[in-house]
């Protein structure tokens, strides 16, 4: 019974809001059909209407994939103040960091999915129905962690969340181990994705010791940046209460990841310049050109840009406790590790390919809209997530039992 | 009450209707290894009708085991290969391969200068002169080389590439989800993949086929080199071997000390594709002259 | 007596030409002789046998020879004897299927490579089948045998362009 009420009462929640929500769901909604149509073309004619060829067979796709697990890993980040530190500021925004990482599970999922040649033949990947060659194949590994993360991200919020609905604590012994357990569990999603490209002997470019360090560098710069300006936004439209402290304590852990993803990659720079042998060649690609080549050396230098730019800023107390530059490094962060995670990862890999062949990618219209279809799928689900999230955090929507006579919306009504 | 009851009859039509039952069959058939030998005979038919049904052909599909006591090996004599490219249209013609959006072709024939033996990096794979060979450049045809220990079966998710108790590289076409893992991690290129529903005309394709080898395909999955499986299981040279006009390819059967293969192993000077990667391939480059 | 002696004659009798004239035989393919030509002695049977070397004015005019032609001439080849038949250094003659005995005095080296196999070209079967191997004159003109340049089939199609782009 109280289930209903709930039902019903989400239900209400998320289809009333204010001018901003409707305006935004609505432009989530429209990239989304943009994307189903694209995609659904894709399905019919097959992969050949993206620019991937068997000399570049992954692409806009398996990049986003790549950065988005690194946000979903990133989590984590909020996690351990909140838990291991007992830094209290942070302990009411970990819910709704966690239902970030399982929003950005999710679109790294669909990624992979729209990648699939055959989602038709989603079963046989399924053990038992079907075979998931596991421990041989990290693709394997991948599948069971990434879904295992995401059944962690979602128990352990919407336990919290229930539990505060009902005006009730959480059972600190049933939520403190999963808690715990999702940090190895994050820096494992990581380390397993990093692990698929650095075990391919036939891609010098990925095949570095250093691909996994880099990689989990790499998120906790730009997975914390997204929760730092989403957390703003909350602040901003719902009256959430997050503490200035919370964000400049994320931030300043941010500033360590960065320094250590800057000089993770300046050692292989040095490695691959000065030993100067043919596996230079993919990095040469990246930050040069080769053989009048160069479609990624303006990409690449404006993410070396940008995420030199947001160290220093994060690293200078004055720049990093000042919103407005917190704001515009946390952007340039997002941005700059996108470029540098996603599609300077994965295209360099297969430049040259391993015959010697040059092939140029960059996504085309249909790879692009099917991209930013799932991202603002991401998105939408995550606000939907929020809608209902925040008001339960806040104490506004709880137990029916808990009703005063009328429950004043959180939001106004607009005006017909 | 008559609109439910021909809504009935026409959805258990429709359900029952050929189409839809393969479909559904396609949807739930297993991994290749794991049929049974009823279960493969029931999908041969199953293929062998939808071959009819699309192309006007009878099929005849093949799912020969591999023999005891063979491992296949081959040999490509590098001094004599002239770039002529016809084993790569052989091989086409042979296999059923896509010829036009996509172009699928299984060998890829390189041109290297003289003067370093493999550096891959300066391969030219578009040369396209007036006559071959040019002077000052030697070709090398580059495919599946059949690893005795495969990266691409390794990172598989799903096991539908392996390779046969023969040494055969294959691909269950029917199992793969197309993921293109096994693409990346190929250190020779010698996988492709079917971007789209693959375009062959008709009145080439070869009936005679192998259900791992060149049985058509279907879009979005990954093919390759199978040692021509249809062939060599009934003694048989692969395509590519008989189409070469210079004789600069050799094939055999590396268990059996008279084979061609064995004799060149032991008495001119092989080697094999990045050897350092230890993947062990089947393949062996030599030099008779 | 007498019988010892005719069975030591019949062993030898039978005997002798496995000793004397046996060559190995390989599943060869039928020599690429012109369409007409052969059997040789057609022409040749009524023809006087003229041992100078010299270039051919009336008839075969289209054979230009240029293979060790500074050291040899059409009859060091053909046995002038019999045209339907080659001969051999030591002076056993040979038919056109067992050319590859001819060319094996000189290239040695390539003949024990035909011989298993690794120079030159089989098809069809190489177990539990029929066999085809060809003849070093099958690839090999033998009056000219340098293989001339081919035309190439066309390269693959460009990336850029693969996809009906």
């Amino acid at each position: 019974m109280e289930a209903w009420i709930f039902f019903k009462r989400t239900v209400r929640m998320v289809f009333v809001g204010t001018k901003v929500y409707y305006l935004w769901c609505a432009f989530l909604l429209a990239i989304i059909g943009v994307g189903i149509s694209f995609y659904a073309k894709q399905l019919e004619a097959g992969l050949i209407v993206t620019n991937m060829t068997d000399q570049v067979s992954w692409g806009l796709y398996i990049g986003n994939f790549t950065y988005l697990v690194g946000v979903a890993a990133a989590a984590v980040l909020l996690v351990i103040p909140a838990y291991i530190y007992h830094f209290d500021p942070i302990k009411e925004i970990v819910v709704l960091g966690e239902l970030l990482a399982a929003s950005a599970i999710i679109m790294a999922l669909m990624f992979v999915l729209a990648d699939l040649g055959r989602p038709d033949r989603f079963l046989h990947i399924i053990p038992v129905i079907g075979i998931l060659s596991f421990p041989n194949s990290l693709l394997a590994w991948d599948v069971i962690v990434l879904n295992g993360y995401l059944v962690l991200n979602a128990i352990v919020p919407i336990y919290i969340l229930i539990k505060t609905y009902f005006r009730k604590e959480p059972v600190k012994k049933f939520v403190i181990p999963l808690v715990l357990l999702s940090i190895p569990w994050a820096v494992g999603i990581h380390t397993v994705t990093a692990f698929l490209y650095n075990g391919l002997a036939a891609r010098p470019f990925w095949n570095a010791s250093i691909l996994a360090p880099r990689f989990l560098a790499s998120a906790f710069c730009s997975g914390p940046a997204i929760a730092l300006i989403i957390f703003q936004i909350l602040r901003k439209t719902t009256g959430l209460k997050i503490k200035n402290e919370a964000l400049f304590k994320i931030a300043e852990l941010m500033a360590y990841a960065m320094f250590i993803n800057l000089f993770l990659l300046g050692a292989e720079i040095f490695k691959e310049y000065y030993t100067g042998t043919i596996h230079l060649e993919p990095m040469k690609y990246l930050f040069q050109g080769v053989h009048g080549h160069h479609a990624l050396v303006p990409w690449i230098w404006s993410a070396m840009a940008m995420n030199i730019a947001a160290f220093l800023i994060f690293l200078i107390p004055g720049t990093r406790k000042n919103l407005v530059t917190l704001n515009i490094g946390s952007l340039l962060i997002i941005l700059g590790v996108w470029i540098e995670k996603g599609l300077g990862l994965i295209v360099p890999g297969f430049v040259p390919d391993p015959l010697g062949e040059i092939y140029e990618y960059l996504p085309n219209i249909n790879e692009i809209a099917v991209s930013l279809g799932i991202w603002a799928f991401g998105l939408f689900i995550f606000t939907m997530f929020m809608k209902v999230a925040v008001p339960i955090q806040r104490g506004d929507f709880v137990h029916s039992k808990y009703d005063k006579a009328a429950i004043k919306p959180q939001y106004e009504r607009i005006k017909p | 009450m008559k609109m439910m009851s021909m809504g009935t009859v026409a959805a258990l039509y429709l359900g029952s209707s050929a189409c839809t039952k393969d479909k559904v069959e396609e949807f739930l058939q297993k991994n290749f290894r794991e049929m049974s030998e009823t279960e493969k005979k029931q999908v041969i038919r199953r293929l062998e009708e939808t071959y009819l049904r699309k192309y006007g052909k009878k099929f005849q599909i093949s799912t020969k085991r591999a023999e005891a006591g063979i491992l296949w090996g081959y040999g490509l004599d590098l001094s004599r290969c002239i770039g002529c490219r016809r084993c790569v249209y052989a091989c086409v013609k042979e296999n059923n391969q896509s010829r036009v959006n996509p172009q699928l072709q299984w060998i890829r024939v390189v041109r290297l200068k003289k003067g370093s033996l493999i550096n891959l990096e300066n391969a030219e794979h578009y040369y396209n002169p007036e006559t071959v060979p040019e002077p000052g450049f030697m070709y090398m045809p580059v495919q599946c080389q059949h690893c005795e220990n495969p990266p691409c079966v390794r990172v598989c998710p799903i096991k539908a590439t392996w390779k046969e108790p023969d040494g055969i590289v294959v691909v269950d076409y029917n199992w793969c989800i197309g993921c293109r893992y096994c693409i990346a991690a190929c250190p020779y290129k010698g996988r492709v993949f079917n971007w789209s529903e693959p375009n062959i005309p008709v009145e080439e394709l070869n009936t005679d086929v192998h259900y791992l080898g060149n049985r058509p395909r279907m879009k979005n999955v990954v093919e390759k080199c199978t040692f021509c499986v249809q062939r060599v299981r009934n003694g048989r040279y692969p395509a590519c071997v008989e189409a070469c006009p210079t004789g600069t390819r050799k094939f055999g059967n590396l268990l059996d000390p008279n084979s061609e293969i064995r004799y060149l192993i032991e008495n001119k000077r092989v080697f094999r594709l990045k050897e350092d990667l230890n993947t062990e391939p089947k393949f062996y480059y030599f030099f008779s002259a | 007596m007498k019988i010892r002696f005719l069975c030591l004659f019949a062993i030898i009798a039978i005997g002798m030409p496995a000793f004397a004239l046996h060559h190995d035989e390989y599943p060869v393919l039928m020599p690429p002789l012109s369409e007409g030509i052969f059997p040789c002695s057609n022409c040749h049977a009524g023809l006087e046998v003229n041992a100078k070397k010299r270039e051919l004015k009336e008839e075969h005019t289209n054979i230009k020879l240029h293979h060790a032609e500074n050291n040899r001439w059409c009859l060091d080849c053909h046995n002038p004897a019999n045209r339907d038949q080659l001969k051999l250094a030591n002076g056993e003659t040979i038919n056109f299927t067992e050319s590859h005995l001819l060319c094996g005095q000189c290239h040695g080296n390539i003949y024990r490579d035909w011989k298993v196999g690794i120079h030159g070209k089989r098809i069809g079967n190489f177990k539990g089948g029929k066999k085809v191997y060809f003849l070093c004159v099958n690839c090999h003109n033998p009056h000219d045998p340098k293989f001339k340049p081919l035309k190439p089939e066309p390269p693959p199609i460009r990336p850029e362009r693969s996809h009906g782009r």
